[in-house]
Order: C-alpha cells, then sequence, then structure tokens
C-alpha cells in the first residue's frame, strides 16, 4: 500500500517536515520544486505510517484504499512522477 | 534572545495567506512578539476567502491552520481599517517596531486591445471577487443572457471562472458561492465558454488537477480540437527538454479529451482554444463578438517560446460576456518605494530598499508584494520563512530603534478616533459563527455575510470595542 497526494495540495512543505522516510517530492530548493504543481509520494518508500495526513492543512492525502472517486487518478501520477525521475535520472547518467 | 526592554510589535498590512503565514511564522520565531494583522475588509485570509473557488472548499481549510497558528496564539485582527487611508505608514512605523508589507496584487494586467473596456468585457478576478462574496464586488451585474462567454487566458484563475460559469445551480448550491451569485448564475442562459490560449497546449498555465476536473464536470462537454493540440516541432523538442511533469500531463490530458467521442447528454460545453490571441473586443455600446488571430510559437533569444502572428487572418468568435484573465499586477503603495517596473516593493530577501538601495529600516515586504504574482498557497510559507528570518534577525541585531510611541492602548485610541467599526477577532467571529450557522441550515459550507454593512453589523454587536479584544 502506499499513501497519495491529491490535487488540492497546495505545497504547503508540512508533510515534507514528518515524513520519517522522507518520501515526499520535490523538495524545497529541488530543481523540479519550482513547476510543481503539487507533492507526490514516492510509493516505493511510503511505510503508510499516517504522518503525512495529520500534518497536510487541507486533507490533501489520502491512504491507498480511501482515496476518493474524484482523486482515482492520483494514484498513478504519484508513482509516474517517481517513474518519470527515475528515467530522466538514469538518462541523465 | 536579545535584551530589549520591551517585546518587538510588528504590524502585518494584508491578512491574506502571505500576511498568515507570515504573523504564523513570525510567532514561532519570537513568541514574545505583539502581532497585530492589519485589514481592508472586515474578514481575514484574503485570496484563501475571496479568490479559491467556492467548489475547492477542501482547499479553504487551511484557514483552520490560520487561526490556530495566529488568532489563538494571540495575534489581533485588525480588520475594515485601510493602511494609507485610515492610519498612515508613518504613523504604523511610529507604533510598532516593524511592519510587513502583505498587500498582495490587486489589479489586473490588461490586454491593451480596442474594445476591452466595452460593458460586458470584465477582469476575471472581479468576477471571482462578485462570487466570492468581496462586499465590495457585489452589486456588479454580469449579463449572462448570451449563449456564448469567451475567457481569455490559460491559467487556474480561467479554469476556475470556466467551471463557474458551467457548473449547474444544483452544484453551485452546495458551495458557499455568494447569493447574490447563486441567484444570477441559475438564471444563466450560457450554453458554451471558449477559453483562448496565447501559446500553445504544451505551455498552458494550467495545473493538470485544473485541467482534468473541467474534463470531468457534471453535464459539461470538454471539446478541443485535435488538430489544434498537435504539437510543432519546438513545442515538441521544449516538451521533452525542458518541459515540466505538469506540462507533460496536461498535453496528456488533452490528447485525451480530443479523443473522446462528443458528449449529446451535455448542457454545456467547454471549448479550449490554443494559439489564439484576441486582437478586437467588438459591440456597439456592449460584448458582441471577439475577433481573435492565430499564432505561431517561435524560440525567442532567452530559449523562451513565445506567441507571434501566424498570418492576417482574423476569425470572429460571436459573445456576450468576456471575462481577461492574463494576470495580476500590485499598486504602489502610499509612502512605500515601489518598483515600476517590477510592480513589487523594492526588496532584498524581504527587506524592502530605500531608493539609494539600502535597507528600509523596520520595513518588510511578503508575498505577491514581494516576489509578483507567481506560485500557489504553500509557496507564501517559505516567502514569509524568509522575510521573517530577515526580520528575527535584524531584532537580534538590535538594528531596529525601539517605536516612540507606547503600546497597544495607544494604537486602540488612534484607531478609535480615525475608524468607528474596526473589526477584531471577536468580531470576526462573530461573522465566521453565523455564516457556518446560515450554512448548516440551508446544508451549504456556509452562506457568506456579503455586504459590507451586514459584515460590520453582525461583527459590532459582538465586539462593541476595538480595545476589548486580542490577546
Amino acid at each position: 500500500m502506499t499513501y497519495v497526494i491529491v490535487g488540492s495540495c497546495i505545497k504547503d512543505d508540512s508533510c515534507i517536515e514528518v515524513c520519517p522516510v522522507d518520501c515526499i517530492h520535490p523538495k524545497p530548493g529541488a530543481p523540479d520544486f519550482e513547476t510543481a504543481e503539487q507533492l507526490y509520494i514516492d510509493p516505493a518508500v511510503c511505510i503508510d505510517c499516517d504522518a503525512c495526513v495529520e500534518a497536510c492543512p487541507v486533507d490533501a492525502i489520502y491512504a491507498e484504499p480511501e482515496i476518493p472517486d474524484k482523486y482515482d487518478y492520483a494514484l498513478d501520477l504519484n508513482g509516474l512522477f517517481f517513474g518519470e525521475k527515475s528515467t530522466a535520472e538514469r538518462t541523465a547518467r | 534572545m536579545t535584551a530589549r526592554a520591551h517585546s518587538p510589535r510588528v504590524a502585518i498590512v494584508g491578512a491574506g495567506p502571505a500576511g498568515a503565514f507570515a504573523a504564523s511564522c513570525l510567532l514561532r520565531a519570537r513568541g514574545d512578539a505583539e502581532v497585530d494583522l492589519f485589514e481592508r475588509l472586515p474578514t481575514p485570509w484574503g485570496l484563501l476567502r475571496g479568490g479559491v473557488a467556492p467548489d475547492h472548499q477542501e482547499i479553504k481549510r487551511l484557514e483552520d491552520t490560520f487561526d490556530r497558528q495566529t488568532l489563538k496564539r494571540g495575534c489581533r485582527f485588525l480588520g475594515n481599517v485601510e493602511v494609507g487611508v485610515d492610519i498612515t505608514h508613518a504613523e504604523l512605523m511610529s507604533h510598532y517596531t516593524a511592519v510587513i508589507y502583505a498587500t498582495g496584487a490587486q489589479t489586473d494586467k490588461s490586454l491593451g486591445i480596442p474594445g476591452e473596456d466595452l460593458p460586458g468585457s470584465w477582469a476575471a478576478t472581479e468576477f471571482v471577487a462578485w462570487y466570492n462574496g468581496h462586499p465590495d464586488y457585489r452589486d456588479l451585474e454580469f449579463d449572462l443572457s448570451a449563449r456564448r462567454a469567451v475567457v481569455i487566458g490559460n491559467g487556474n484563475v480561467a479554469a476556475d471562472v470556466t467551471r463557474i460559469l458551467t457548473l449547474s445551480a444544483d452544484e453551485l448550491q452546495r458551495t458557499d458561492i455568494a447569493d447574490h451569485a447563486l441567484e444570477a448564475l441559475r438564471e444563466s442562459n450560457l450554453e458554451e465558454v471558449v477559453v483562448l490560449g496565447r501559446r500553445g497546449p504544451a505551455q498552458a498555465a494550467f495545473t493538470s488537477a485544473e485541467l482534468r476536473e473541467l474534463g470531468h464536470l457534471d453535464g459539461v462537454d470538454l471539446r478541443v480540437d485535435a488538430a489544434e493540440i498537435e504539437l510543432d516541432d519546438v513545442s515538441q523538442r521544449w516538451l521533452a527538454d525542458k518541459g515540466s511533469f505538469t506540462a507533460r500531463t496536461n498535453v496528456q490530458l488533452l490528447r485525451e479529451f480530443a479523443a473522446r467521442p462528443q458528449r449529446s447528454d451535455a448542457g454545456r460545453r467547454i471549448l479550449l482554444r490554443f494559439l489564439r490571441s484576441p486582437a478586437q473586443i467588438r459591440g456597439g455600446g456592449r460584448v458582441e463578438a471577439i475577433d481573435v488571430r492565430r499564432n505561431e510559437l517561435v524560440r525567442a533569444d532567452d530559449g523562451m517560446l513565445r506567441a507571434r502572428a501566424a498570418d492576417e487572418d482574423v476569425e470572429t468568435i460571436d459573445c456576450g460576456l468576456v471575462l481577461r484573465s492574463v494576470g495580476y499586477r500590485a499598486v504602489p503603495l502610499p509612502d512605500v518605494p515601489f518598483d515600476e517596473r517590477s510592480f513589487v516593493l523594492p526588496n532584498a530577501r524581504g527587506r524592502v530598499l530605500a531608493s539609494g538601495g539600502g535597507p528600509l529600516s523596520g520595513v518588510y515586504a511578503v508575498g505577491w508584494i514581494k516576489r509578483g504574482p507567481t506560485g500557489i498557497l504553500g509557496t507564501n510559507k517559505r516567502d514569509a520563512e524568509e522575510t521573517v528570518t530577515c526580520l528575527v534577525e535584524d531584532l537580534a541585531a538590535e538594528a531596529l530603534p525601539e517605536p516612540v510611541s507606547g503600546g497597544r492602548e495607544q494604537i486602540d485610541a488612534l484607531l478609535a478616533e480615525r475608524k468607528p467599526g474596526v473589526v477584531t477577532v471577536d468580531g470576526w467571529r462573530a461573522i465566521a459563527r453565523q455564516e457556518l450557522e446560515r450554512g448548516r441550515s440551508e446544508r451549504r459550507p456556509r452562506v457568506k455575510l456579503a455586504s459590507r454593512e451586514e459584515l460590520l453589523d453582525v461583527a459590532a454587536r459582538a465586539a462593541p470595542s476595538p480595545a476589548g479584544a486580542g490577546a
């Protein structure tokens, strides 16, 4: 399982501050931070600890089984963000 | 901590998200600071209340965080006070150790085309302020009798107004849209909203979340011409090399939308057009049509892709309403330096600079008036941290002189003399309570009090004396 950030994210970084495994990106200062419309959770790293859900001021984070229908795209989108990233990093090497 | 005799007193001008994040950050960094949040309106939270679309209630939950981190920690709210009118910059400087301007960007950029000022052509932000119950805009009359409206621009404000124009009255009824707007939109004859983007699909400034939402509205068909979203060579290369994750997601979404079959059950239609610039708004006495030109993209010397007219052809689109959404612009503030080229307060990391280039002691900026109208809500948090860090450094270095005037009693006395009807935190809580109660009885998130008189009346009954409120 994983947690997922949906499109109502305001890019307040409260979740990044509390994540114990550093799985929420991009982080302030990263090259793609300013152009990112929201933050994303890396499903391969997330440990389902719930800390980010508690921290989010706009309730934009859901556990995978609880994602509302209108955000059903969000699971794929979070994964895709990291999928693209690793492709780009591989190409850059 | 410093050896100052008195706690630092800080005035923040503007209670929008930037001001709120600054107050929160300052109270965290300097627990001894006395913070007063000045606001021109009787209500706090700026564009969170008056900008964020009413069908995006989840984002409005941020106000609970603002409340918890500011007003509930002793930060005072001084609403219905306009700095520069009711109290001057010099007076603030004599009462406070520091002043942080968080006044945002209050006007719209203009298109600079003929017919822009015809009745029926509006800044999209006027429409936003109207439907969100901003008391200064409630009497505007938007003519929704025509069958087609044109929205100019491809950002999230353009997406918001397009949604509000096309959502059914039943859906709007479930939001906290202002009652006067709900009534007017219920009678709307609009069938189609055309959204014009100057550049191509890869450059659209919509977030993919807003674009996706436009394509999934109940009873609304979103149409995109497949030919118009085909990427030219420069865009293709740009998207692969420099394009953001959002830009790639947007292009993918638009391809999906273009491939969808037309919906026969839709009562309304959104038509997204790309590479189109308005040339002229036409009409005898009011908006009747808009002329648009086709653009092509060229790579400028700075590497940016810019739009330029592709040919002399003009397409005329009949419409009765035009909403212009091509960006915000800040306005100068009385007695504070202003950068007329960048439309911000000249500043270094939030320290406002005097005309000579050195810091203007005790004056700071945060939010759009500091960095220009960019970024989303959360951007203001990091922006506020930068400004507050400067302020806290200056306090620690004892670089800021003690204000000549005494404490909060003197400020309150001055305000009482200048401005009847200052809205304090108690007044605001009475407003919020009434709005939420009315909302509960109508099964809506809240029902906004949308006239200044009503707002001030409810606030006054809760808090007769401005000096009685606060910490």
